[in-house]
């Protein structure tokens, strides 16, 4: 049995301790906002935050987060007024929108580590989030417009 | 003719040969002789008497402070990184300690009375720890630390024996060695001590403040750095010439601690004291494997022993008298960082961009704790690859911070990552033969 905080609520998942994260939030706690795109850490759709920090949910064992407060994106705001959900919004950010969680999540560590974060700060934390849509120029966009909301980031459910 | 020394076809040279070979049986009988001789007295040199038995003491017998003080004292001795068995009861043995002569399990030191040390008194615990005997009599192998802990004082040899006696005792018979003949032979320990044991304890070097002193009584003693971060000769003794050099260990590399360390920045005492503290820094990177324990281990020192401790290290390093400008170091050391990420038709290059930049790429000016940058990190500059392989395939062992890649990429994709990392953020020279060193590391979990 494998206790997990799942935005703000315990989990216990009866699963092998190696089961990805992912598996746990997707099939146990039924929260299909994370998806699955490559399974090997390389495309950043299934992005949550483990005790605030992004982390790619598919390659990362439930048990290797024992404990941890799990941020996934229905748990980043309880209304879905995160300042970079509105921001997405207003910048029309997403084209077909299956990667768009795991750059919402990965955006909001960005945003955590540099308020006012830079091009090349943009490009260099957001490079391993792949959108198949070529979205890159909008979701910029999108994190800037968060960025220059001056709105507060809400901490964590 | 002289060279027909194995040609025993025609008599003469039968004569020959037979004359040679009895010659040469003599001599090596009389050798043989010797040695026995040499060998027995050494061994009634160190023949040490078995210790009377004693019934475990109650646990009231040892004050709460006293058996407090014992805990903190194995933590910074990190007893239980040989003597609690992965998934296994605390300090009940079994850990097995490979070496190039065999595996060496550890033994319980819970006081349960018959596979552990509850009919050890505390003489026979001090004369374990000081002079590698068990209470039978028998020599202790230097894998365990004995070397190191005969400088340990009485009033901590008192404190951790409270400690031990009053845990709980497990029924945990420690599994048999794997030592070939002779080395099975404990007797054979009386020859290692004569050549590479000096006993007793360390006088304090006036030269030195009282913190660095501390600091070297920890190290040199209970904490046993040495045991792990000096080099070894061909019978397993630490080579002194070559004090904290650094050595591969089994699946890890023990960074050398004096100024051959090739981390980019310098450890200075505020850098050791927050690693071993804290078991990371930004300037450096994370603790991890066996010295991810030793700081574990640290958790209940005080502030005063681990900076004790960076006091004595970063003298050993002689850190505080480099010139090195840190701040222009980090700065061109992130700008560098940042510039050859971007280059193109690079396999490596790409793999980094893809699953590592998302964390490790910093901005100018100081980088973020929780961002360790590779190019100040201290794996990424060792001599051997083995740490940075083991983070990349199993990932950190804090909860919650890198994922291991050891399913996500193939031996090229991790050899290819890991000799960009080399090539784009240290100076050091390429790692040879790094997909062999990827496969070895592997198979380690």
């Amino acid at each position: 049995m494998h206790n997990i905080i799942v935005n703000g609520q315990p989990l216990a998942a009866d699963v092998d301790p190696q089961t990805p994260l992912l598996w746990v939030l997707r099939e146990v706690a039924q929260l299909t906002g994370t998806k699955f795109g490559c399974g090997i850490g390389m495309c950043g759709a299934c992005t949550v935050h483990v005790d605030g920090r992004a982390v790619r949910s598919c390659i990362t064992p439930v048990a290797s987060v024992e404990a941890c407060a799990i941020t996934t994106i229905e748990g980043l705001s309880p209304d879905g007024k995160h300042p970079l959900q509105q921001a997405w919004i207003a910048a029309q950010a997403p084209q077909c929108g299956y990667c768009q969680p795991g750059q919402i999540m990965q955006a909001a560590t960005l945003l955590r580590d540099y308020p006012q974060p830079t091009d090349a700060n943009i490009d260099a934390v957001m490079s391993g989030n792949l959108c198949r849509c070529m979205a890159y120029v909008r979701i910029r966009k999108a994190i800037k417009l968060a960025a220059a909301s001056g709105q507060e980031m809400p901490p964590h459910a | 003719m002289p060279f027909a020394v194995c040609c025993t076809a025609c008599p003469a040279c039968f004569e020959w040969n037979y004359r040679l070979i009895k010659k040469i049986v003599a001599g090596l009988s009389i050798l043989l002789a010797l040695l026995l001789a040499l060998a027995g007295v050494v061994a009634a040199y160190y023949w040490r008497p078995a210790l009377a038995p004693i019934n475990p003491p109650p646990a009231e017998t040892f004050s709460r402070q006293l058996v407090e003080q014992g805990r903190v004292l194995a933590g910074i001795g990190n007893c239980a990184a040989c003597h609690t068995a992965k998934d296994g009861a605390d300090y009940a043995g079994g850990r097995g300690l490979a070496s190039a002569f065999g595996t060496i399990y550890a033994t319980n030191l819970t006081p349960d009375t018959q596979t552990g040390i509850g009919r050890w008194s505390l003489a026979a615990f001090q004369r374990a720890m000081r002079e590698g005997v068990r209470r039978d009599g028998d020599h202790l192998y230097p894998a365990f630390p004995y070397t190191h802990f005969t400088h340990v004082n009485d009033a901590d040899l008192t404190a951790l024996y409270a400690y031990f006696m009053t845990r709980p005792p497990v029924y945990a018979a420690p599994r048999a060695n794997t030592l070939p003949f002779p080395l099975n032979l404990r007797a054979l320990q009386a020859g290692w001590k004569l050549l590479y044991f000096k006993p007793g304890a360390l006088a304090p070097d006036a030269a030195h403040g009282q913190d660095w002193n501390r600091g070297r009584y920890l190290a040199e003693g209970l904490a046993h750095c040495a045991a792990c971060h000096t080099p070894r000769n061909a019978l397993g003794a630490e080579i002194a010439s070559s004090a904290y050099l650094g050595r591969p260990m089994v699946h890890w590399y023990a960074p050398a601690l004096t100024s051959a360390n090739t981390a980019p920045l310098p450890w200075t005492k505020d850098e050791l004291t927050a690693f071993l503290r804290t078991g990371a820094t930004a300037l450096h990177g994370v603790a991890a494997g066996p010295m991810s324990t030793v700081v574990e281990g640290l958790k209940g020192a005080p502030d005063s022993d681990v900076r004790a401790l960076a006091i004595y290290f970063a003298d050993v390093a002689a850190a505080e008298h480099s010139k090195t400008d840190v701040d222009a170091v980090v700065k061109a050391a992130i700008a560098h960082s940042q510039k050859v990420s971007l280059v193109d038709n690079d396999r490596g290059a790409s793999l980094y961009v893809a699953a590592c930049a998302a964390c490790h790429s910093n901005s100018d000016g100081r980088p973020v704790a929780v961002r360790p940058e590779l190019s100040l990190n201290s794996a990424v500059s060792l001599p051997d690859p083995a740490n940075l392989l083991q983070v990349i395939l199993h990932g950190s062992n804090k909860p919650g911070l890198m994922p291991g890649f050891a399913q996500a990429l193939s031996d090229a994709d991790i050899a290819q990552l890991a000799a960009y990392l080399r090539r784009s953020r240290s100076s050091q020279p390429a790692w040879p033969e790094l997909e062999a060193a990827v496969v070895r590391a592997r198979a380690a979990q």
